[in-house]
């Protein structure tokens, strides 16, 4: 539990880490509660209260439907907590499988997968999304799968590096010789200490999935309507720019603290190194 | 020269890859281009002669080989939808997208050295501690959200643009600048901070090295020393980086010109992603990713010629 000290090894609070840890909680808690009770229904539509600017009644303001915006960004956040919070499941779960393996065992299998990682890594996820979204489709369940398929490559990287330098370490030449088989050694062994290297990557791939589930669901093929998302309402949100700025201003600050939490999570846990 | 050649020899090996890629995924894609020209009251003989016409009845190979052949000749096949050579569609949007992808270049170099340097000189100063902070609020907006930001600001409150109203370069060529700023500003913002954050980190790791020492004993002051020695080997990471996002900004282009309205590639591409038009989306996809695959080979290349040590690597 070491890794969790507020303070870096120099002394000074670690500022990154308490903030970064404040954002990410209120954002959860703001979501978690979203999930069970939400101040006006998201789709209800109040005639006499269109485009009413933020105030007791409505603390983020009504859209131009008069629908509450804290009541639809609780549930837009929610899904697209969701969904980063899959894709990097996706992602992390293959990943991890592949670069151990490939970084233990070494080989052909190595050199050609990594290959094809480093070339899907090269072109803008987006780009390949956009071209994936024509096989699969759009939608939720869509948009986790193919991101979560482009996200693999990432992890496969991170962890196929730290395998193989630990793999050459005397711990690991110690299991071996008490008898221990590749596959206990692989994730018994080695794969604990990969958490380290994993962390920073895995909360740059919760950012970059936010990031890119919203600049999909915002250009229109990502999350589907009726389904609230963060990266929808924001296209829906730039319409009504003229009459409900605080519509798009709320949605989008949500997006960023969502993203500022858990980088700054992120930088923190580095600057414990 | 032969590391040029070898990094040369790849290049062609990759993209001859990307190109069959991008060939074969349209394959798996159900999808007749037959009937999609003919519609479905076709019948099957008016089918298959269209499929005979247009070659469709041959093996993937034959087809991939000709496809590639009239791409590299410049004729990317007839839009399903407007029945007009795509070519010709690309060819009128390409350059706003091009123009857009250079000019958040540009403010990419032009704001991230001043300020890298700056902030790195003035480590733990008040600028410095400001710009971290900055720095990864910046890298935390969203490209689609700084974009709706600036049209708000710029172009709602301040009237200094008219957000959604295209000026084109035909019309207009300062205005058509002055527009396509918000737009590249929007997607190269969280960039700058990125290389600022990067020039900073480099530039101190370099002061620390016992050459920033000698200079030091030889009389360069602390400024001197960062400008004439520690910045030139500072930037190599940075310079990579810039040719990195250069490849990477194309695809926040596709997004922004969706909330300027800017009719760019981008824009065709989604369009004709949503209306199913294949030879359009493949034959942008095609551009883009030979985009992407000879920025970062011109990366390369840059970084071996500022630091020769890479050619070892």
């Amino acid at each position: 539990m070491n890794r969790l000290k507020t303070r870096s090894a120099s002394g000074k609070p670690n500022y990154f880490l308490r903030l970064g840890a404040v954002i990410t909680s209120v954002m959860v808690l703001l979501i978690l509660v979203g999930m069970i009770w939400q101040p006006y229904s998201p789709t209800a539509m109040d005639a006499t209260a269109k485009s009413q600017s933020p105030s007791f009644a409505h603390l983020f303001g009504t859209d131009t439907m008069g629908r509450d915006i804290l009541s639809r960004i609780m549930e837009g956040a929610g899904t697209t907590f969701l969904i980063a919070t899959c894709v990097v499941l996706v992602g992390f779960v293959i990943g991890t499988i592949i670069g151990c393996l490939t970084g233990y065992f070494g080989g052909v299998a190595d050199v050609i997968l990594m290959r094809v990682c480093d070339s899907i890594t090269a072109f803008p996820s987006i780009l390949l999304a956009l071209v994936m979204v024509m096989l699969f489709g759009r939608g939720k369940y869509q948009i986790i799968l193919i991101l979560g398929i482009l996200f693999i490559p990432s992890f496969a990287r991170v962890v196929r590096g730290e395998v193989a330098r630990q793999r050459s370490l005397t711990y690991s030449y110690s299991a071996r010789l008490m008898g221990a088989g590749h596959f206990r050694i692989i994730f018994r062994h080695i794969l604990p200490n990969t958490f380290p290297v994993l962390l920073p990557t895995i909360s740059i791939g919760f950012n970059n999935a936010v990031l890119a589930e919203a600049s999909m669901s915002y250009v229109g093929v990502g999350v589907q309507k009726p389904d609230a998302s963060l990266g929808g309402m924001l296209s829906e949100a730039q319409a009504y720019l003229g009459n409900a700025p605080w519509y798009a201003l709320f949605t989008g600050l949500t997006i960023v603290l969502l993203i500022l939490g858990f980088s700054m999570l992120g930088e923190g846990l580095s600057r414990e190194e | 020269m032969k590391y040029v050649a070898r990094k040369l020899f790849t290049l062609i090996i990759t993209l001859f890859i990307v190109s069959l890629l991008a060939f074969l995924a349209f394959q798996i894609i159900p999808s007749d281009a037959a009937l999609s020209r003919l519609g479905t009251n076709a019948t099957p003989e008016q089918v298959a002669q269209l499929q005979h016409e247009l070659g469709l009845d041959r093996s993937v190979m034959v087809q991939y080989g000709d496809w590639l052949s009239d791409f590299l000749h410049g004729d990317m096949g007839i839009s399903f939808k407007y029945n007009m050579p795509v070519k010709e569609m690309i060819m009128e949007k390409l350059p706003l997208t091009a123009v857009l992808v250079l000019l958040a270049c540009f403010l990419m170099v032009a704001l991230s050295f001043p300020i890298g340097v700056f902030t790195a000189r003035h480590a733990g100063g008040v600028f410095d501690r400001i710009m971290t902070v900055l720095n990864q609020i910046l890298m935390s907006i969203p490209p689609v959200f700084v974009g709706i930001l600036l049209s708000f600001v710029f172009g709602t409150l301040f009237r200094v643009f008219n957000p959604g109203s295209f000026v084109s370069y035909n019309e207009n060529v300062l205005r058509f600048l002055l527009f396509m700023l918000f737009p590249a500003l929007s997607i190269a913002i969280s960039r700058i901070a990125m290389s600022v954050k990067m020039l900073r980190a480099s530039l101190l790791g370099e002061m620390d090295k016992n050459y920033i020492r000698t200079a030091y004993s030889r009389g360069h002051s602390r400024s001197t020393a960062l400008r004439k020695h520690a910045l030139k080997n500072a930037v190599i990471p940075v310079i990579v980086f810039i040719a990195v996002s250069a490849a990477e900004m194309v695809a926040g282009s596709i997004i922004i010109e969706q909330v300027f309205a800017i009719p760019g590639i981008g824009r065709l591409l989604l369009v004709s992603i949503s209306n199913r038009d294949y030879p359009v989306v493949q034959a942008i996809v095609m551009i883009l990713a030979f985009w992407v695959v000879i920025v970062n080979f011109l990366a390369d290349i840059l970084s071996q010629y500022i630091d020769p040590r890479v050619r070892l690597g």
